[in-house]
Formats: structure tokens, C-alpha cells, sequence
């Protein structure tokens, strides 16, 4: 039976990079990294996103069409911010 | 039209007497790799409309903290973020026993996969506990809209209100779709208990820890936009 095979090992320095990278932000939400602070939570937010979903959720041995799926998810996502966006910068809003 | 055996591997569907002799199999696929491949594909589409689905809370988030970026980093540091941390390293180390689950399926070992199950969905009761808990503490802290909120505490309390809003309605959407990862592991940990998964059919185990890894990998972003909008 061909499956996504990973041995207990792969899961565990896996879970010990997300807890690494869990600490990391904890950390650095207490500097001002002034522009930067979004930016760098959300980029490790996304790193601890990659392992999960490579590692824990096989993706990374997974079918074509599973690939097709994730990153269709994400485009449609990113065009939903993206284009919010684009109204939002493009207006004069009254706050 | 091409006739049905031309591009089908390894040959016609078994038909519902031949099905029923490989335990599990439903008469319409092949074999029970194409049924596991076919289980897992639907839902990454699943998840793939989840993602839309919060997506647009996400958006919501986006388009108001442009408009309230003080008040946003006002409120977000009020809340609590030991609290938020210890949860990320709940889900976190659940997630890790579901890939360990899902690890024992493939592998046959029954008592461990039950005990995986049940452990995982133990983690994700405690992440529900730890949150009840910091509803309650941001309740005395007066961070309710509607409920215990000082607008006279905030220079512009609509702002800090959306954020709010925003906040419970995150996390109480994700806490909603946990839940219900909760009843599903719990169902799938008494049917491994009564020995229904083998190395060959354990599809719903795998279905099920895509479907909490997702859960996981929401809250793993929920986590900075939340609680740490400003520096603390």
C-alpha cells in the first residue's frame, strides 16, 4: 500500500521546531521591531504553517492533485486580501 | 466515450460482490488505495473551503486593523498572551500525537492508535479549558462590548471594540470547528479501540488528522494577529 510514510523520528524534530518557533515569537513580541513586528510574527507563523502542513500533514508526499488543492486554497485566499486590499489603499477613508 | 475498463488501474470496479470481500472497500472504487487517495483529495477540498471560510474573517481583520492600528495594539495587549502561548503548545503537541496516530493506522498497531486518538482529543478539551478560563479573565478585565466594557477607559473605543469583536469571533469560530474535531477523534478512538482500522483501511484516521492539523494551522495564525498586534 503505497502511503505517506514518515517515520516517528521526522515528527518529532518537526514538533521540536514548532515549539522552538513558538518560543521565538513569544520572544520577539516583546521588542520593537517597529515595522518589521508584523511582518516577522507572521513569517514565523507561516514557517510553523509549512512544517504542519509538509510534515504532520504529508503534503510533502502527497499526489499532484493534492498539491493542486492546497495551493488553489491559497491563491483564491490571497486574491481575497489582495483585491480587499487593493479598495482599501485606493479609497479616502473617513476614520 | 472510451469504454470504463480503458483507463481504469488495475482493471472495473469489483462490483458489490467482490467488494465485499476486501473489508471496507465501497463497490465504486478500484481498490482500497484509490478509496484512501479519493478519502484524502476530498478532504484537502474540504479544508481548501475552510480556508476561504475563515479567510474571510481574516480579511475582515485585515481591512479594520488598517483603519485601527492603535486601537488594535491597544487592546491586543491586553490580552492574554500567557494563555495564548501555553494553548499554541497544546495544539501544537496534538497535533504531534495525531501524526503519531495516524502513524500506528499505517502500521496496525491498534492499542497505540486508540490511545493516540484519545490523547489527542484530550489536548484539544484542555485548549477549550485554557480558553474558557481566558474568556472569564477577559471578561473581569472589562473587554466584552455589550457585556463589561468601559468606553470612557479608550481614546477611540470603536476601534478597540472591532478588535474585540474580531477576537471572539476568531477564536470562537476556531474553538467551534475544535469541538467538533473533538467529537470526531473521540468517534474515531472508539472505533479503533474496537479494532475497525487496518494497515490497509484507516483512511477516516489520516481524513481526520488532516482535518485537525488544519485546525492547528489556524490557530497558529491567529496567534500573532491577535495577541501580538503591538510590541508588550
Amino acid at each position: 500500500m503505497t502511503q505517506a510514510i514518515e517515520v516517528p523520528r521526522t515528527y518529532f524534530i518537526v514538533f521540536v521546531g514548532l515549539i522552538g518557533l513558538t518560543a521565538a515569537t513569544l520572544a520577539l513580541s516583546h521588542f520593537d521591531l517597529g515595522a518589521l513586528h508584523t511582518s516577522a510574527g507572521l513569517g514565523i507563523a507561516a514557517g510553523k504553517a509549512l512544517l504542519v502542513i509538509l510534515f504532520f500533514m504529508h503534503a510533502l508526499r502527497s499526489s499532484r492533485m493534492t498539491w493542486v488543492v492546497i495551493l488553489s486554497g491559497l491563491f483564491w485566499l490571497a486574491l481575497l486580501i489582495g483585491l480587499t486590499l487593493t479598495d482599501l489603499f485606493s479609497r479616502d477613508w473617513p476614520t | 466515450m472510451s469504454p470504463p475498463e480503458a483507463d481504469l488501474r488495475g482493471g472495473p470496479p469489483p462490483g458489490e460482490a467482490e467488494s465485499a470481500q476486501v473489508r471496507g472497500l465501497a463497490p465504486h472504487f478500484a481498490d482500497l488505495q484509490q478509496q484512501h487517495e479519493a478519502a484524502t483529495l476530498g478532504m484537502w477540498v474540504f479544508l481548501a473551503t475552510e480556508l476561504m471560510f475563515f479567510g474571510g474573517l481574516f480579511t475582515a481583520y485585515v481591512f479594520y486593523r488598517q483603519q485601527y492600528p492603535d486601537e488594535f495594539a491597544a487592546a491586543s495587549r491586553k490580552l492574554n498572551l500567557t494563555f495564548g502561548g501555553i494553548n499554541t503548545i497544546v495544539l501544537l503537541t496534538s497535533s504531534f500525537t495525531m501524526a503519531l496516530a495516524v502513524h500506528a493506522a499505517q502500521l496496525g498497531r491498534r492499542g497505540r492508535l486508540t490511545v493516540l486518538l484519545g490523547l489527542t482529543a484530550i489536548l484539544g478539551a484542555a485548549f477549550l479549558v485554557i480558553k474558557a478560563f481566558e474568556y472569564h479573565g477577559d471578561y473581569l478585565d472589562d473587554l466584552v462590548p455589550g457585556l463589561a466594557f468601559e468606553e470612557s477607559a479608550w481614546e477611540k473605543p470603536a476601534g478597540v471594540k472591532l478588535f474585540l469583536l474580531l477576537y471572539y469571533l476568531m477564536t470562537g469560530v476556531h474553538g467551534l470547528h475544535l469541538i467538533a474535531g473533538i467529537a470526531l477523534l473521540t468517534v474515531l478512538a472508539a472505533f479503533a479501540g474496537q479494532g475497525r482500522f487496518t494497515p490497509e483501511h484507516h483512511a477516516p484516521v489520516e481524513v481526520g488528522g488532516l482535518y485537525w492539523h488544519f485546525v492547528d494551522v489556524i490557530w497558529l495564525f491567529l496567534l500573532p494577529l491577535l495577541y501580538m498586534v503591538g510590541v508588550r
